[in-house]
């Protein structure tokens, strides 16, 4: 569907004011022409995917820099499927090691990005996940 | 989904679905199906310059609303890039309290493209919003300049806010969003030169003859919540008179005919751009080129 922008929810969770890396992502899914919303810092999981679904995002994107992504990211996943919306694509990106992004993998993130993944790789997912989303749901 | 159908249960997603509809191009069957459910809601907008405290005030005001039980959709207007076409919508940091409030909605919608303040499809965001049953609509404008007055239009109560220290006594006498308040808010009331704002807007109204409603002056510090019972209560004048008065009808039919400008005027633009890709590229002047391609779309 290209008659609409693709619109991503760019959120920080928990105790973790560390937004320089979401800002940069926001910028960058921002001047590859997509309607960024970025929800500030501090949110939990609920806010989050509420956001999500009153903006009728395609994707959401969480950064986490805190050491908190085994507890974050599954709980955002879980309110996902509570909430009947497990077709938005969930990504994330932050300090977080090669063992417990495979977990996450599983439990249902899409995909995990760490610290030095290329700007474009980002852009790339985001456009080729999100898009067949847009797709089946027009 | 059944969009309508889920839209009558009052599934969230479907008046979130609604509205991207909407931003589309592709919302007329469902606004046409859900209009005659629309008419309930008080609809105020809040303009004024970037940084003025717009998102703060709609947060402030949420929570005044929301003590007095009534049910809130909030539409948030950023700019989008005239280069990528992308946005970063960003107004939602400062509702993040409402978030999670069953009887709060919030949709952020980029401007895309579209000039004078709102997107072109926030009058669809304002009439799926009543439909669905919000009591009030708050409408976000962009962060504008001088003359982006749309909102005016849309609104039937509109608050103009003003900041201290941005501009001399002249900034206030000047056309445009100085003419569409109905109620000035000058926030970050604790700045010490809100004073002199406050004394320039009043000397400025005092120069001019009023008819019915005279715009009034509230002063907030949104950030702490103070002024905002003030300012709740001023918006209930506001109300209050437009229903005494039977002015409510004139902002509704007022309403109406400014979408109805829009969408025709949308659809005589599509034309336009379609005849004059098709024009030969001869060097007629500006005046005599304008004057053959109206002249052709009229004999389409």
């Amino acid at each position: 569907m290209a008659d609409r922008p693709l619109r991503i929810v760019i959120a920080k969770a928990g105790l973790d004011g560390h937004d320089r890396g979401a800002k940069v992502i926001a910028r960058a899914l921002r001047d590859a022409g997509m309607e960024v919303i970025y929800t500030g810092l501090f949110q939990t999981p609920e806010q989050i995917v509420q956001t999500a679904i009153q903006e009728d995002a395609d994707g959401i994107g969480l950064s986490i820099l805190s050491g908190a992504h085994m507890t974050l990211f599954p709980l955002v996943v879980e309110q996902l499927r509570g909430q009947d919306a497990a077709d938005i694509v969930f990504f994330g990106g932050g300090t977080i090691p090669a063992e417990d992004a495979k977990r996450l993998k599983e439990l249902g993130v899409r995909e995990i990005f760490t610290p030095g993944a290329p700007l474009q790789e980002i852009i790339d997912f985001v456009e080729r996940e999100c898009g067949k989303r847009r797709a089946l749901v027009g | 989904m059944d969009l309508l159908r889920e839209f009558e249960r009052q599934n969230p997603r479907a008046l979130a679905r609604a509205i991207s509809l909407a931003e589309a191009g592709r919302g007329a069957d469902l606004v046409r199906a859900l209009y005659p459910r629309t008419g309930r809601a008080v609809t105020v907008g809040l303009t004024g310059p970037p940084g003025v405290g717009k998102s703060t005030l709609a947060s402030a005001l949420v929570r005044e609303a929301r003590a007095r039980g009534k049910s809130v959709g909030v539409v948030s207007v950023d700019p989008s890039s005239p280069f990528s076409r992308g946005a970063l919508l960003g107004d939602r940091i400062r509702l993040a309290e409402h978030f999670t409030d069953e009887s709060v909605f919030i949709r952020s919608m980029a401007s895309r493209g579209h000039l004078g303040g709102l997107a072109g499809a926030t009058a669809d965001a304002v009439l799926l919003m009543d439909a669905f049953g919000y009591d009030l609509v708050l409408i976000e404008t962009v962060g504008v300049g001088q003359s982006e007055i749309a909102i005016a239009e849309l609104a039937q109560t509109t608050i103009v806010a003003l900041q201290p220290g941005s501009g001399d006594s002249i900034q206030v006498l000047k056309a445009g969003i100085m003419e569409i308040a109905d109620v000035f808010v000058v926030n970050k009331s604790d700045h010490p030169m809100a004073d002199q704002l406050r004394r320039e807007i009043r000397s400025m109204m005092e120069m001019l003859h009023w008819t019915g409603w005279v715009p009034e002056l509230v002063s907030t510090q949104a950030l702490e919540g103070r002024g905002v019972d003030e300012l709740v209560a001023a918006i209930e004048r506001h109300v209050a008179y437009l229903n005494e008065t039977g002015e409510i009808e004139r902002r509704r039919r007022d309403a109406f005919s400014h979408q109805v400008r829009q969408l025709a005027l949308g659809r005589l633009e599509e034309r336009l751009d379609r005849a004059l890709r098709a024009q030969p590229d001869d060097e007629l002047d500006p005046y005599g080129a304008a004057d053959r391609v109206v002249s052709q779309l009229w004999g389409e």
